[in-house]
């Protein structure tokens, strides 16, 4: 659970963005070192207003990646992070209440083709801003780079 | 203008608010990101950029170079610039924004991609600019194009004669105070109205700039005389005018009275944490910063002379200045203000990014305070987490580099830039 304006800087320092994955991991979120060290693969990252402001560092949503997020549930997210999120696909959505609706450690699933967002611990349903077929284009296609991968392999045919 | 912008760019007659489309960019802008780029579009067997006319590369971010690994990297993005035909590459020539800007690369009503999320500071001359990830940028780079969602406009009307002590960083801070770091998310801002019409294009580009502190996708002024005969002076070209159409909507309409504002400071660590200046007394700095592609012009560098003519910085205060560019170091210089500066005890450094991404020529270590005229304070920015950055214009982070302590710069200047 994170509150809200939390930037790209605490996710991917300047310092950082050239250095290896022990020392970007040692340097991510300095005033929320537990949850570095106590996140696990899959874990949902339930977030306030305005995740990932500043940067256009498109480390900040790969770097959550490589800690084992499986995805980031928040009230609303800064567009150029977003963007990168969809770019890379890794599941960010936009889920007005979930604050709310969330504690530290429930159980909750994302269906990202529908939107809808389950507690499972509370038996609770909320439903994020969905995609457009686009976004789920591009992200069931494994990312933008794999999607102009297959238009150059498709024109070579 | 958003919506004008991104019609042409996606071949129709019109858009609205909300749709999506495929749009071909006109400029795409890249810093050291450059290499990354081309190396992801290596890796999948291209070779080749949309146009190279059209993707401009200047290395920024770590120039000059604060290790081997980086002067390496320079060399590569200039060997790769040379092998795909890059016609703009810029070395190192100063802050991205601005000397794409002041060399007229970019143009009213082009829509322009930057690996650097300030590319918002392109809407100070009426062009569409919004910064990208590398993957996006690197998509873009091959094929010319993108999909957009076209964003609601909202307006900010600027009126009335500012008063003493006022710069446009300070109506910017204001603005980020009153309305909040999502005023304008997934929005397109239009500044309009009397103050705007009367700024200049350094005003401008600090306005626009930080547009994207209040997640602004596009930040535009209207392209009018004043921006065709900033571009004129630079390029030898006519240019034409660029703005709204006469019946636009806007989501949202807000009017800043300009008259009224005093000068503003945003505390750590949001540029939306923001109070009047005069309501921070006694905050000691051990750095004052001028740099950055939000307040490091010509103009930034009278107004801090004319601030600190004949005085002293104070004895437990560093002030380091760092030019947007190049070019404006050396006008600042024939100017005589890069004289006045070091007279007054300023370190001036070569321009690039320095200090404003905790990069080099001037960390910040635990425990200080900086008063900086960039645009962020996140926690972290400028070097250590345990740093606290304050944002303000260059009028008073000149005064508080005085004092060594945050300032009102109406103490030491009684004059305004709007």
């Amino acid at each position: 659970m994170f509150g809200d304006d939390v930037d790209t800087d605490q996710m991917a320092p300047f310092a950082t963005l050239t250095s290896g994955w022990d020392e970007i991991k040692k340097a991510m979120f300095p005033e929320r070192r537990d949850f570095v060290d106590s996140v696990q693969p899959g874990d949902i990252i339930v977030a306030g207003r305005n995740w990932g402001c500043g940067s256009s560092r498109e480390h900040a949503p790969e770097n959550l990646k490589k800690l084992g997020v499986s995805a980031v549930l928040a009230e609303s997210f800064a567009r150029i992070y977003f963007r990168n999120c969809i770019a890379i696909a890794f599941p960010n959505a936009a889920c007005p209440g979930i604050t709310q609706a969330v504690d530290a450690r429930d159980e909750v699933e994302l269906d990202l083709e529908t939107g809808i967002v389950k507690n499972l611990t509370r038996s609770r349903q909320l439903r994020a801003n969905p995609y457009t077929k686009e976004m789920l284009d591009i992200v069931a296609e494994g990312g933008l780079m794999n999607r102009l991968a297959a238009q150059i392999a498709a024109s070579n045919r | 203008m958003a919506q004008k912008v991104l019609a042409r760019a996606a071949g129709r007659n019109s858009t609205q608010a909300g749709e999506y489309v495929t749009a071909k960019v006109d400029r795409i802008m890249a810093h050291e990101a450059f290499s990354l780029c081309v190396m992801k579009l290596m890796k999948i067997g291209v070779n080749q950029v949309f146009d190279p006319e059209k993707v401009i590369v200047i290395l920024d971010h770590y120039f000059p170079a604060p290790t081997q690994e980086m002067a390496a990297g320079h060399l590569m993005a200039r060997s790769l610039a040379k092998s795909l035909g890059i016609k703009h590459f810029l070395g190192h020539a100063g802050i991205c924004h601005q000397v794409l800007t002041e060399r007229g690369l970019v143009r009213p009503g082009h829509l322009v991609f930057g690996t650097d999320s300030h590319s918002t500071t392109y809407g100070a001359i009426g062009a569409a600019g919004t910064g990208l990830g590398l993957t996006e940028i690197s998509y873009a780079m091959a094929t010319g194009e993108l999909w957009l969602q076209v964003p609601p406009t909202i307006r900010f009307v600027l009126e009335g004669q500012a008063r003493a002590g006022l710069m446009s960083k300070d109506v910017i801070l204001h603005i980020a105070g009153k309305h909040g770091t999502e005023a304008a998310q997934y929005r397109s801002i239009e500044f309009a109205g009397d103050a705007a019409e009367r700024m200049t294009i350094a005003s401008r580009m600090t306005m626009s700039n930080m547009g994207v502190e209040i997640g602004a996708k596009f930040a535009f002024f209207a392209a009018d005389s004043t921006t065709c005969d900033y571009l004129f002076e630079r390029t030898g070209e006519n240019v034409e005018p660029f703005g709204p159409d006469t019946d636009p909507e806007y989501e949202e309409t807000h009017i800043v009275d300009v008259a009224e504002l005093e000068p503003q400071v945003a505390r750590p660590h949001s540029p939306g944490n923001v109070a009047k200046v005069s309501d921070l007394r006694d905050v000691p700095v051990a750095q004052a910063f001028i740099g950055s592609c939000t307040n490091a012009r010509l103009e930034d560098f009278e107004v801090a002379a004319k601030v600190l003519a004949g005085r002293r910085v104070h004895a437990e205060t560093r002030l380091i200045v760092t030019p947007a560019s190049q070019d404006v170091h050396l006008e600042a210089t024939k100017a005589g203000f890069v004289q006045t500066l070091l007279e007054a005890g300023a370190h001036v450094t070569a321009s690039g990014c320095g200090a404003c991404p905790g990069g080099h020529n001037g960390v910040v270590g635990p425990g200080e305070a900086c008063i900086s005229s960039t645009n962020r304070n996140f926690r972290g920015r400028m070097g250590s987490t345990e740093a606290e950055i304050y944002l303000a214009s260059p009028a008073t982070v000149a005064a508080s580099a005085i004092t060594g302590k945050i300032t009102d710069p109406r103490d030491f200047w009684d004059g305004t830039t709007l």
